[in-house]
């Protein structure tokens, strides 16, 4: 029993938004998994999403806008008994914190970023995110959105990402056991969770969503990274759901002796003797 | 004794590893050692210099004049040959053209050739050099062996054979055998009396390995990066993690993410890297998560000085980030200080749960210093971490007398969670938006900045309680500083005494007021423009500078330089 509840009077979130389906089934993952609360740790940015280890009783981490990931990583290092998920949206992971996603993929820190996107930005009220659609009239795109939007998942695996997929809120079922599945991957792993914004985007709704995904069945090989960037391209009148890339590789912590073995860099003890003999570089 | 030599040439020639064999020859013969490095910013050409000052007795600072200098190339004569005194002397290679009668033109390269590798020119003139000093040459085989491989070492030592073969003893400076900093077996630890040659980024960083830190971010930046360097080369052996960082942003989220883990963290960075961590030292402050923080000076603003030294940043440092919120900030003011301040810097950053910034500078960083070996064994690590917990769910923001909130490790006792926000929280940890709840949290912050202020060690004091004139000064000002205190009574005139700032924030201000109180002038020495030191002591103390002496062209002042600026106001 892994008892993730927590008493919350109210959540910050509109009624019927997606982040409840997403904070659902993040529960529900982390049961099946046998996860205990102070076994986990949630690390949010800024933003609606950002919000969820607010909601959860888990370790939680509400940092900087865009800054997840590195505070992520950070814990995780020191700390490799930790289950470390960064749960935040598409402004947060994607635009203020593109550089960190890039580079915590390089770094293939085990950890799980769960990114809530639903192509805008919702706590600023509803300006362009780095995943809004061309064309997408706001208060600040008058005329449209010009920028092309950002492809996390293609981008996540032409970074070589080891573990991407794609999920959709209003099939809690389905995002359920992607998140288990990404849960366990050793490594980064991305689930860029399509959701909707009831209140800010009115273009991508839930209808849009439910109209276009389909889940990737057995016959599709999320281990072909060719394929797999031609299934990432794919957006539009159909959009793929499920694992989209898989690969293990090593972890940041295999790649150094003393992370991969004995216990988390916490409990050890630290040999003043040992620092002491350093005077000799000094001599 | 006290000779100042000065070892010149182009990026790339070799002038930093020549400098670095000659100061521990000096070091390993029981000489007292104080070096400055003079670089630019980039790889190849241009004029890098290293200063070595040496002597019997111990050395705070650099000096203005020369004995002699080691000139790789022709621009070092040139530049630096009117620094030169009358009896001094210059080693040179014989293709440099120069009329000067103490230039020794030697077929320093010719002589490198014989020995097999035209590169190892340079240490044909360490033996050259050393010979001329008349310091025993019995020490070069073992640090050249210390930093290249055997065949490479040996070459090396070869060529200074050679070189010393060049001239005739001039001086005769070889100190007593009893004042020999070494035994003859180098991998013994130094005993006491024996002395290490380090400098203040390498003391700021075999610092934190002594205060156990097991995490360290940053992203290279002149003049900081050397602390990085150290820890690296330690890090499987410390079993300490050290990450390049993609971007300083990065550097100090990565290091807050850790110390919440439960890891003594720590990040360093310059003015600029800084600038861009202001946000997450927010978020240390407002998370109440142990950091430490190692802005290393240089002239700004933005890219300004890179490789040069200033103290611009005070004032910025004591308050970036917006908000409110309680912070530590200590300048070192020499290497031993730079080591001991790293370890309390980690104690109290953990006690009171704030970041510390350690405040260093590009002079600091870089000079080279022979100090007494740092006492390991006087070393504990102050954790404040609670293994028990009362209240259930836990309050990570307990409201307490101190302000200091029981801190529980994430993961460490079954059932409690730990939960931290950068929005306003209540004790749990839970995003508020209480005007009561904001009130009482404001109030929690601030009251550790009131405990915190009954930690702080008051400025050092030079000079006699006997004194008119009191100069106020702080960080690495102080090496300088003592030395020209010393000058200045030496003439039997004004007296004079100093106060030199290490704590800067919060300020101390009891010795303060008390020897203000007496001073009839009061002077502010600073590596600034603006005097940031004597605005903040007004501000604080309503305690006003009668005049500043002040430098600000990247370069550190000397004993002499704020002698005789000092002399200039009497």
């Amino acid at each position: 029993m892994s008892n993730t509840n927590y008493v919350i009077s109210e959540t910050a979130w509109c009624p019927g938004c997606g982040n409840f389906n997403i904070l659902e089934a993040l529960k529900n993952a982390l049961e099946i998994l046998g996860k205990k609360p102070h076994e986990v740790l949630i690390v949010g940015g800024i933003g609606q999403a950002a919000k969820t280890p607010q909601y959860i009783n888990t370790n939680g981490f509400c940092g900087l806008h865009g800054r997840a990931l590195p505070a992520a990583v950070g814990a995780k290092m020191v700390n490799k008994d930790l289950t470390v998920i960064v749960h935040t949206g598409d402004g947060d992971s994607y635009g203020e914190g593109g550089n960190h996603f890039i580079h915590n993929i390089r770094r293939n820190v085990d950890i799980t970023h769960f990114v809530h996107d639903n192509q805008i930005y919702g706590l600023t009220k509803g300006q362009a995110s780095p995943t809004t659609d061309l064309g997408h009239v706001t208060e600040v795109q008058i005329a449209g959105n010009i920028n092309p939007p950002l492809n996390p998942v293609l981008l996540a695996i032409a970074l070589g990402a080891g573990f991407v997929a794609r999920a959709f809120s209003g099939d809690k079922e389905h995002l359920t056991s992607i998140m288990v599945e990404a849960i366990k991957h050793k490594g980064y792993s991305l689930v860029d969770i399509l959701q909707p914004c009831v209140s800010f985007n009115k273009v991508n709704t839930f209808q849009w969503y439910s109209k276009r995904v389909y889940k990737l069945d057995e016959s599709y090989d999320p281990t072909d990274k060719l394929k797999a960037m031609e299934k990432a391209m794919e957006w539009g009148d159909r959009i793929p759901i499920g694992i989209i890339y898989r690969e293990e590789k090593p972890t940041y912590c295999d790649k150094i002796e003393f992370l991969r073995e004995g216990p988390p860099l916490i409990d050890r003890p630290v040999d003043i003797q040992k620092i002491k003999g350093y005077l000799n570089d000094f001599i | 004794m006290d000779y100042n030599i000065l070892i010149g040439g182009a990026a790339g020639q070799g002038v930093e590893t020549l400098s670095s064999v000659f100061e521990k020859v000096l070091q390993r013969n029981g000489f007292k050692v104080f070096s400055i490095r003079d670089y630019m910013s980039r790889v190849r050409g241009g004029h890098n210099f290293v200063q070595i000052r040496f002597g019997d007795q111990e050395l705070f600072s650099h000096a203005d004049e020369l004995d002699g200098i080691i000139a790789l190339n022709e621009e070092t004569v040139e530049l630096h040959i009117g620094r030169l005194k009358a009896d001094g002397f210059v080693i040179c290679d014989k293709q440099v053209a120069h009329a000067d009668d103490r230039v020794m033109a030697l077929p320093l390269v010719e002589v490198a050739r014989r020995v097999g590798n035209a590169r190892v020119s340079g240490s044909v003139a360490l033996g050259a050099a050393l010979a001329l000093l008349g310091i025993p040459a019995t020490e070069v085989e073992a640090v050249y062996s210390k930093i290249f491989r055997p065949d490479i070492a040996k070459q090396n030592a070869e060529a200074a054979l050679e070189g010393s073969k060049l001239v005739q003893p001039r001086y005769n400076l070889s100190l007593p055998v009893d004042n020999l900093s070494l035994s003859k077996n180098s991998l013994s630890l130094p005993k006491g009396g024996e002395s290490i040659l380090i400098n203040g980024n390498q003391a700021i960083a075999l610092g934190a390995l002594a205060a156990g830190c097991k995490f360290y971010s940053a992203y290279p930046m002149t003049p900081s990066t050397s602390i990085m360097n150290y820890l690296a080369s330690k890090m499987l052996d410390a079993e300490i993690v050290v990450e390049q960082a993609e971007d300083e942003i990065a550097a100090i989220n990565m290091a807050i993410g850790a110390s919440y883990a439960g890891a003594r963290a720590m990040t360093g960075t310059s003015g600029g890297g800084f600038s861009l961590m202001v946000e997450g030292l927010g978020l240390a402050g407002m998370l109440e998560v142990p950091l430490v923080i190692a802005e290393v000076q240089r002239p700004g603003p933005v890219t300004g000085f890179p490789t040069r030294t200033e103290q611009g940043d005070l004032k910025f440092v004591i308050s970036a980030s917006q908000g409110e919120f309680p912070r530590m900030v200590i300048a070192p003011r020499n290497a031993e200080d730079a080591f001991y301040q790293t370890v309390r810097a980690f104690n109290l950053a953990d006690k009171y749960q704030i970041p510390v910034i350690l405040l260093s500078d590009q002079f600091l960083a870089d000079s080279t210093v022979t100090i007494k070996p740092f006492d390991f064994d006087g070393i504990r690590h102050e954790r404040y971490i609670t293994h028990t917990v009362e209240d259930k769910p836990y309050k990570r923001y307990k409201i307490t007398p101190t302000g200091v909130s029981p801190r529980v490790i994430p993961g460490k006792i079954p059932g409690v969670t730990v939960l931290v926000d950068s929005d306003e929280h209540d004790e749990y940890g839970h995003i508020t938006e209480s005007a009561e709840v904001r009130r009482q949290m404001v109030d929690k912050r601030l009251r550790k900045l009131e405990y915190l202020k009954q930690e702080l060690q008051e400025p050092w004091f030079l000079g006699d309680d006997d004194f008119d004139v009191l100069i106020l000064a702080w960080g690495s000002t102080w090496g300088p500083l003592a030395e020209a205190v010393s000058m200045l009574n030496s003439r039997q005139r004004t007296r004079y005494a100093a106060l030199v700032f290490g704590d800067v924030w919060p300020l101390p201000t009891k010795l303060l007021v008390e020897k203000a109180k007496k001073a009839k002038k009061i002077i502010n020495v600073e590596q600034n423009a603006t005097g940031q030191l004597a605005s903040l002591v007004a501000e604080v103390a309503g305690i006003f500078c009668d005049f500043s002496v002040l430098k600000y062209d990247g370069r550190p002042m000397s004993p002499r330089y704020i002698f005789e600026k000092v002399r200039e106001k009497e």
